[in-house]
């Protein structure tokens, strides 16, 4: 049975919960790990020692972490842990992080598991279109999808110790960017609805803002859309090409369902398709389907849910 | 000059259906084309040649169908093109350790990639190559200028910032705004002559074994209703029966 060593996703300097989903990850790799909380501020540590499955937490504070730097952030988190299999969570920068530590360590890297049984991990390749199982031969560092795993729960008071870390950046930021969006990214949301060349024109995607803002959720796009108007940004695309997205809720709204889309979101928890074309290959994929213009549809839905919010 | 490196990698087309066979990926009918990120990591690299100078070399990992791949590079205008020859299952740990030496031999200054490969999604090659080599890594770039250091564009706490790079590092590429250059008959023609730079080595054991590919699980399926008036159905139905309302 291997030590396992979970590192905290941190997200606007608190413990992001999808902390307790790497303790049951790790739990489910055969032990209860030590939590790794970088940070720079060690109180924030405690919320971390109340999750229930794991030995202990280590604080692991320094200036260094004020600002994501691959190099030196995985020198000073590979420092403290232990020999065993690591595992974060499967954000972009923790995949990151991960890629770098398991480097350090000259060991391999398995990224966004989304299924443990036992040494056996799989994880979607080809964006989902198939999966893969490869079997662990020794210590790793491993990346878990979030929502895949249920949290561990509340209540547990593990210990925790500070350690103070070093480490040089290899890298600097000049300035934070202002964002040009001020919308939750897809990345990010728990609910998306996303808006497919059936929209028509890009000025109706202010109709899927309207319940986005109603649900708290981000809006996103195909790649059709996205291709054929400017005012549609990149940084909006789910899909192969674009963000995968495993929400817990997936609102398609006049997207056909290309490969490549359902590449990109066909792990979500639910899905709804609006789509006028009952033969779209999106219904094969939607727990709940409505063939409909999104002329007819959205504003039945908007009326709908501000009730239900409000 | 500047002696710059870019990792390229052939993926089925991301339109391709995936067909599993013996527990096994099936690609054998599948088109094979540069992962689609690559081709952000090739422009980058190539924009950083006409302001720096130097040469931009292109390396992939692969058997010899993978050549390809390079030409397709070569055509868009990198100058050299290395292959090396590997064609089994490998870990991160192993490839990223293959790649080291390929980069270190030929000196490089810095590398580019494609944020994730199309085919495995991990985004790891690019970081995990960075700490075999002790370089600075930055991943998900989407811009970059070259004047008198390198300056990026990333993400960064749910924003994004520009950030200092000091060479030498591997620099992973998003889409960002960038338009890739399309071939010339002129390289075309250059691609078709060019030598691939075959490397043997010897390849480094693996830790990780594949145990099976499968389909991914189908949904059972799912409530279909007509017309627009079924929305305030399923808008109750996400909340009592979903829960996620």
């Amino acid at each position: 049975m291997s030590q396992t060593i979970v590192i905290a996703e941190i997200a606007k300097g608190t413990i992001h919960p999808t902390t307790a989903e790497l303790v049951t990850a790790a739990n489910a790799l055969g032990s209860a790990p030590i939590v790794i909380v970088p940070c720079t501020d060690a109180s924030i540590a405690d919320a971390a020692a109340s999750i229930q499955g794991i030995s202990k937490v280590i604080a692991l504070k320094s200036g260094l972490f004020a600002a994501y730097d691959a190099s030196g952030w995985a020198t000073a988190i590979e420092a403290v842990a232990p020999s065993g299999i690591i595992v974060a969570s499967a954000n972009p920068q923790s995949k990151d992080l991960a890629a770098r530590i398991a480097a350090r360590r000259n060991i391999p890297v398995v990224q966004d598991i989304v299924a443990i049984d036992g040494g056996n991990l799989t994880s979607p390749i080809f964006s989902g279109k198939a999966m893969q199982t490869v079997s662990l031969g020794g210590d790793a560092v491993i990346s878990v999808r979030a929502n895949v795993f249920a949290a561990s729960a509340q209540g547990g008071s593990a210990d925790v110790s500070v350690v103070d870390a070093t480490g040089d950046m290899a890298t600097a930021v000049e300035e934070f960017l202002a964002r040009v969006s001020t919308r939750l990214d897809v990345a990010e949301a728990n609910i998306i609805i996303s808006g497919g060349r059936g929209m028509g024109s890009p000025d109706n995607f202010s109709h899927l803002e309207k319940i986005a803002d109603t649900i708290g959720a981000a809006v996103g796009a195909s790649r059709a859309a996205v291709d054929t108007w400017d005012d549609i940004s990149h940084s909006m695309q789910v899909g192969q090409t674009g963000k995968t997205v495993n929400p817990n809720l997936y609102i398609a709204v006049g997207i056909s369902g290309a490969i490549q889309h359902l590449a990109g979101m066909r792990s979500s928890k639910y899905i709804v398709a609006i789509n006028k074309d009952g033969d779209a290959p999106i219904f094969q994929h939607a727990d709940y389907g409505i063939v409909a213009t999104w002329e007819e549809a959205l504003p039945v839905l908007q009326a709908s849910l501000s009730a239900m919010m409000s | 000059m500047t002696n710059i490196v870019v990792l390229v990698k052939q993926v089925p087309d991301t339109n391709a259906r995936i067909v599993i066979s013996d527990d096994r990926v099936d690609l054998s009918s599948v088109k094979m084309v540069m992962s689609p990120y690559d081709e952000f990591a090739v422009e980058t690299a190539l924009q950083h040649r006409e302001v720096s100078g130097g040469e931009v070399t292109a390396i992939t990992v692969g058997g010899a169908k993978a050549d390809k791949v390079l030409k397709d590079a070569k055509a868009i205008g990198v100058d050299n093109i290395v292959r090396i020859d590997c064609e089994s299952f490998v870990d991160s740990n192993s490839l990223q350790s293959m790649i080291a030496n390929a980069v270190t031999e030929i000196g490089a200054d810095v590398v580019y990639c494609g944020k994730s490969a199309a085919d495995t999604g991990a985004g790891s090659t690019g970081p995990g190559l960075a700490e075999h080599l002790g370089w600075a890594s930055v991943s998900n770039v989407t811009s970059a200028s070259f004047a008198d250091n390198l300056s990026v564009v990333a993400p960064a706490q749910g924003g994004n910032a520009r950030i200092s790079v000091t060479l030498p590092a591997v620099i992973s590429c998003d889409k960002g705004n960038l338009k890739v250059r399309k071939p010339n008959v002129k390289g075309i023609m250059q691609a078709k002559k060019a030598q691939v730079d075959v490397k043997s080595v010897s390849v480094p054991a693996s830790s990780i074994t594949v145990v099976s590919h499968s389909l991914p699980p189908s949904k059972p399926a799912g409530k279909t209703y007509e017309g627009g008036a079924a929305a305030a159905e399923v808008a109750q139905l996400l909340r009592d029966e979903a829960n996620v309302i």
